[in-house]
């Protein structure tokens, strides 16, 4: 099993934690991820797209292309970059038109989009051609965690273009929690978004934070141990939002936030050093004492 | 005593063209809206905030050209697609919210925060790039100190860049080659 591995901006840049957790995971499950040499910013829908389309498209197909070179499907862990990356590639798979447009400023560089891989979300992955019941062998230290679930918007919506799942009530990532011996906490208004997306955080940032103020208080109050999502995006403005809102406003939370590859990883028995668990804004710690 | 206030619209100040122009730029389907609300009351910005979608619909529909693109709550949708999810017309709300932005920011209309991030994405093809404190981070975490991506190769950079002054993206933002910043 091989991947052209989308690295984006906050994983590489701001959550290297991640990057490590994700290479250190691959290869106890046997996947080999390629770098694709060369890749830029996805670039994302709020401030990329939200201003100029057609180059939002342009720069999405350049990375397309360096996957394409590599023969084989993209993946990635962060949800801005599955959505303009999947998005990108059903328009230019299916527009005639607008493909020949972009082609033709990326022959000046020797590319084209011919249109021959997938984009698969890491999660999408994990579930779908690893499989379910796979992790299940490989667990090797059960979890004993109570998890809030945080689906995060990209990876669901539009449901008509993403894995299948419901969006109202989706069960992938609550299903690959639970495989790992932990357990899944309902908690109200599981589904909203975190407020990090849509340019917000940089162009309103009270607003932003107090959607995942919101968000962190329904979770505090379910009493879970930790959250964990699918995005770095929404790791970075649940993890770093803890701080900014405890010099804001003067709350704690202490929940810490882990992508489910850093989750996946405890419970394969790896180090939390190689899963970059102290890398993070909020203190891992709690968990770790309790596992 | 006060004199009443009233809000005349004139039917020549308005742009009737706008919501067809809207369709054009992405918005495809803004013509179904039957004005339900149901995507503001799916909205989690709209709940803390004035951001009404389907105020705004509505107000492109009737062609308030410069009032929907010179507002700034245009800029407080998160993409998160709950409304597009939910609209039982299927407008589409977030493509039309993503057409008004590709029309507000042609129109001249752009946050200084926005033009800052865009301006990161031209200079270092990473809207957020890498710091000192990530660098040595990476090194402590085992991974190659610059990552594979065009921090690492110039003539990547260099490629992306290109396209960027192709799309006219990096006039859009405002972004001076000669100072390196928007």
């Amino acid at each position: 099993m091989k991947y052209a591995f989308f690295l984006g901006c906050v994983m590489p840049n701001r959550y290297p934690g991640l990057e490590a957790a994700t290479r250190n995971v691959a290869k106890v499950l046997g996947i080999k991820l390629l770098d694709m040499e060369g890749a830029s910013c996805c670039p994302p829908p709020g401030v990329v797209k939200s201003f100029h389309k057609p180059t939002w498209l342009a720069i999405a197909a350049r990375n397309l292309t360096l996957a394409e070179a590599l023969n084989t499907d993209a993946t990635t862990l962060c949800s801005g970059c599955y959505g303009t990356l999947k998005d990108a590639n059903m328009i230019l798979k299916e527009d005639a038109a607008m493909r020949e447009r972009v082609n033709k400023i990326l022959h000046d560089y020797g590319k084209e989009f011919r249109g021959t891989i997938d984009v698969k979300h890491i999660v999408e992955v994990l579930y779908r051609d690893v499989g379910i019941d796979k992790l299940k062998d490989l667990v090797k230290k059960p979890l004993n965690l109570r998890v809030a679930v945080h689906y995060g918007c990209h990876l669901l919506k539009p449901t008509e273009y993403r894995t299948g799942e419901s969006s109202e009530r989706p069960k992938l990532l609550d299903e690959l929690v639970e495989v790992l011996g932990a357990k899944s906490i309902p908690y109200r208004d599981k589904m909203m978004c975190c407020g990090a997306g849509g340019g917000l955080r940089s162009s309103s940032p009270d607003v932003s934070m107090d959607m995942a103020k919101e968000k962190l208080e329904n979770m505090k109050n379910a009493d879970v141990d930790c959250i964990v999502t699918p995005c770095s995006f929404c790791h970075l403005q649940f993890d770093r939002g803890q701080i900014d809102l405890e010099k804001q406003f003067g709350v704690t939370y202490n929940l810490p936030v882990l992508h489910y590859v850093q989750l996946l990883g405890l419970a394969l028995g790896l180090d939390p050093k190689k899963l970059g668990l102290y890398s993070n804004a909020t203190s891992a710690d709690p968990i770790l004492k309790k596992l | 005593m006060a004199k009443p206030q009233r809000n005349i619209i004139r039917l020549d100040e308005l742009d009737m063209d706008f919501a067809e122009a809207v369709a054009k730029a992405g918005g495809e389907k803004i013509n179904l809206c039957i004005q339900c609300g149901t995507c503001t009351a799916s909205c989690p910005s709209g709940r803390r905030t004035a951001f009404r979608t389907r105020q705004l619909i509505r107000r492109a529909m009737l062609g308030f050209r410069d009032e929907v693109l010179s507002d700034e709550d245009l800029w407080l949708c998160t993409t998160c697609f709950t409304c597009l999810e939910r609209c039982p017309r299927g407008v589409d709300p977030t493509d039309v919210i993503l057409a008004l932005r590709n029309m507000a920011v042609e129109a001249g209309h752009m946050l200084d925060q926005h033009k800052r991030v865009a301006g990161y994405f031209v200079k270092y093809g990473h809207a957020v790039p890498l710091n000192e404190e990530n660098r040595k981070r990476r090194t402590s975490l085992g991974l190659e100190e610059i990552p594979p991506t065009t921090h690492k190769h110039k003539k990547a950079l260099d490629e992306v860049q290109d396209i960027v002054k192709k799309m006219g993206f990096d006039k859009l933002i405002c972004f001076k080659w000669e100072k390196g910043e928007k």
